[in-house]
């Protein structure tokens, strides 16, 4: 389980992604490429995203569940796919607006 | 989230494209993050609190923004063109601080208790030394802590200082900005000064979305211009002064029309209309942003977009040519609200006070607090929104003239007359009058006094130097009659001026805020007659 506040981050075990938690506040069960995700510079890579798990993550993306209770952003891109309890993380759409500064 | 979160993206993101400066020496997001780590290093062993810059753009800006946030002390741009002792009063709020600046401004700074200075060629040669040793991580990544200190201009007494926390600024970014979204060749140029918010939000921006800065120290019109060509800018950002002035020096340059670059943005006061016309003839290819913020909402809240501009340009919608003098519409994750002196909600159409809800809206100050209200800041401008939910700005709440009990905005009055080809700038002041409470005086810079090739400007000139100490003068009789009535026939009676004075110039802030108050003290006479 991973406790979700604003600002903490997060490792993929399985893969290279990395995120940070943008909204959310419970204990959630938070994966990545089918592995539980861990507090960043916690622990090695080892393995591979599973099957049905590895569509991959997007640097700079960010992901929201159904509801939008939870929304994270990738810091560092992998091969996995982030969910909470097994729920696939989409990508947020994305909102283009002109420089204005 | 934490402003270090941002560069640590954009350096594993972006190691060698250029973040700052030209394109053959300029820093990448790599050094730049070396550059940061090498900088917090120096903040932490002289254990300053704060990190004040004092200083024009250099590659030192977004070293010392970076280095500070790293080092998890607030960055203080301070206002280098503030009067000495302004200037150290303000300094001296800040100890124990490190100061970096140009000669000049060190020199200004120094002997005060508690403040390092260090000037800014030093500080770059010393952040480019090799490392020894990897610089310790970042303090803290607490999204809680203050990132920015912005003084506030201090019109009414001793400048306040705005608080502008990581989590105000990052919210900001994420919410407006799409990750490296900039092409490979996009660049943009900054010339505002660092003090302004737009100068920290161009930094940020610029760095996220991959966009290349080019630093103009010191805005100069025909610098901008050039430097935009040779530079390949792509993006550039204003003040509305500054594109008045990069119009005139196109004309002088006999009206050539500019191709590049791809995106200007202005903001931070009042565009007047025939300026910005004008700009859409001279930049025909380019995409205008109007953008409106404040320094308490973490830069812009509203935009304005291109098609906005161009609609207004070739259409003859009535609703899309009102659209020019608007901000345009909140962005996605603010919320806009106009409510009267009571509180209670505005229905369109109805001015107000302009209210702003978001995760980017700071609304804090280190003397007073937040002063937020179930997250709603009240901006303290006036405005009204229309029905397509476009946001109009008449002004500064302080700023209403109040005739009669009858409340008018100054810029109703000026939008109108400015319009007249005879008129270059204006504005529209409430001065003292018994009868009326206060009544209308309009400050006029006639066009034919800035037309320095023209054969009546040395005549118009020296008449309008005898009008500087203030009142009506018959040299401009004829156009003082022509704007009461322009003002007449567009507005209502009230707003006609009891009086029409001409000067050679409007005080404007450096950042282009017109300085109403430097005006109604000036004008103050003119009102006793009721």
């Amino acid at each position: 389980m991973a406790a979700l506040t604003p600002g903490a981050r997060f490792q993929s075990t399985v893969c290279t992604t990395e995120l940070i938690v943008v909204r959310g506040s419970t204990e959630v069960d938070l994966t990545c490429g089918g592995a539980p995700m861990v507090a960043v510079g916690t622990s090695s890579i080892d393995g591979t995203p599973s099957l049905g798990a590895a569509d991959g993550s997007q640097i700079g993306k960010r992901y929201t569940n159904a509801d939008a209770t939870v929304e994270v952003l990738v810091t560092k891109s992998g091969d996995g796919s982030m969910a909470i309890a097994g729920e696939r993380l989409e990508m947020a759409q994305a909102k283009t607006l002109p420089a204005s500064d | 989230m934490n402003l270090m979160t941002l560069l640590e993206m954009a350096a594993d993101a972006q190691t060698n494209r250029v973040a700052v400066g030209s394109r053959h020496d300029g820093f990448t997001y790599r050094q730049l993050h070396e550059a940061a780590g090498a900088a917090a290093a120096r903040f932490r062993s002289a254990q300053a609190s704060h990190v004040v810059l004092c200083d024009e753009s250099s590659p030192a800006v977004p070293i010392a923004l970076f280095g500070a946030a790293w080092a998890g002390v607030p960055y203080v741009p301070l206002n280098y063109r503030l009067a000495d002792s302004d200037l150290r009063r303000l300094a001296a709020r800040t100890a124990p601080a490190m100061a970096i600046g140009d000669v000049a401004s060190i020199a200004r700074l120094d002997g005060i208790a508690g403040i390092d200075v260090m000037d800014r060629i030093r500080f770059l040669d010393l952040v480019q030394e090799p490392l020894k040793t990897a610089p310790e991580p970042p303090s803290s990544t607490d999204p809680d802590l203050i990132a920015v200190l912005l003084f506030t201009s201090g019109t009414t007494g001793e400048p306040k200082s705005a608080v502008l926390r990581h989590r105000h600024l990052v919210s900001y970014i994420l919410g407006s900005v799409e990750f490296m979204g900039a092409g490979l060749d996009e660049a943009t140029i900054v010339s505002v000064p660092p003090y302004h918010i737009a100068g920290v939000a161009a930094v940020l921006s610029s760095l996220y979305a991959g966009r290349r800065i080019v630093q103009l120290p010191s805005f100069d019109p025909f610098n901008w211009i050039d430097t935009v060509k040779c530079e390949g800018i792509t993006h550039a950002m204003v003040v509305p002064t500054m594109m008045a002035r990069i119009v005139e020096a196109l004309e002088a340059r006999g009206g050539t029309e500019m191709l590049a670059p791809e995106t200007l943005s202005y903001g931070g006061g009042r565009m007047p209309l025939p300026v910005i016309r004008r700009a859409l003839e001279l930049f025909p290819i380019t995409n205008f942003v109007n953008a409106y913020g404040l320094t308490e909402t973490s830069s812009t809240i509203a935009l304005l977009g291109p098609d906005d501009h161009r609609a207004a340009q070739y259409g003859d919608d009535p609703d899309s040519q009102r659209r020019l003098t608007s901000v345009g519409r909140a962005l996605p994750a603010v919320e806009v609200a106009i409510r009267d002196s009571s509180g209670r909600d505005l229905p369109a159409g109805t001015p107000g006070e302009i209210y702003v809800r978001g995760e980017q809206i700071a609304g804090e100050y280190t003397e007073e607090g937040s002063l937020l209200v179930d997250g709603w800041f009240g901006t303290r401008d006036g405005g009204w929104v229309d029905t397509g939910g476009y946001l109009f700005v008449t002004g500064r709440s302080d700023d209403v003239i109040i005739r009669g009990g009858e409340n008018m905005s100054p810029g109703e009055i000026e939008n109108v007359v400015l319009e007249h080809p005879g008129v270059r700038d204006a504005a529209a002041i409430g001065v003292p009058s018994n009868q009326w409470g206060e009544q209308v005086v309009l400050v006029v810079v006639a066009a034919a006094v800035t037309a320095e090739n023209s054969e009546l400007s040395t005549v118009t000139y020296s008449e309008s130097r005898k009008v500087m100490s203030g009142g009506p003068d018959s040299t401009f009789d004829g156009l003082s009659d022509a704007l009461r009535e322009l003002v007449r026939g567009q507005l209502r009676s009230s707003r006609v001026p009891a009086h029409v004075v001409f000067v050679d110039a409007l005080p404007y802030s450096e950042t282009g805020k017109l300085l109403r108050r430097v005006l109604r003290e000036q004008f103050a006479s003119l009102g006793d007659d009721g």
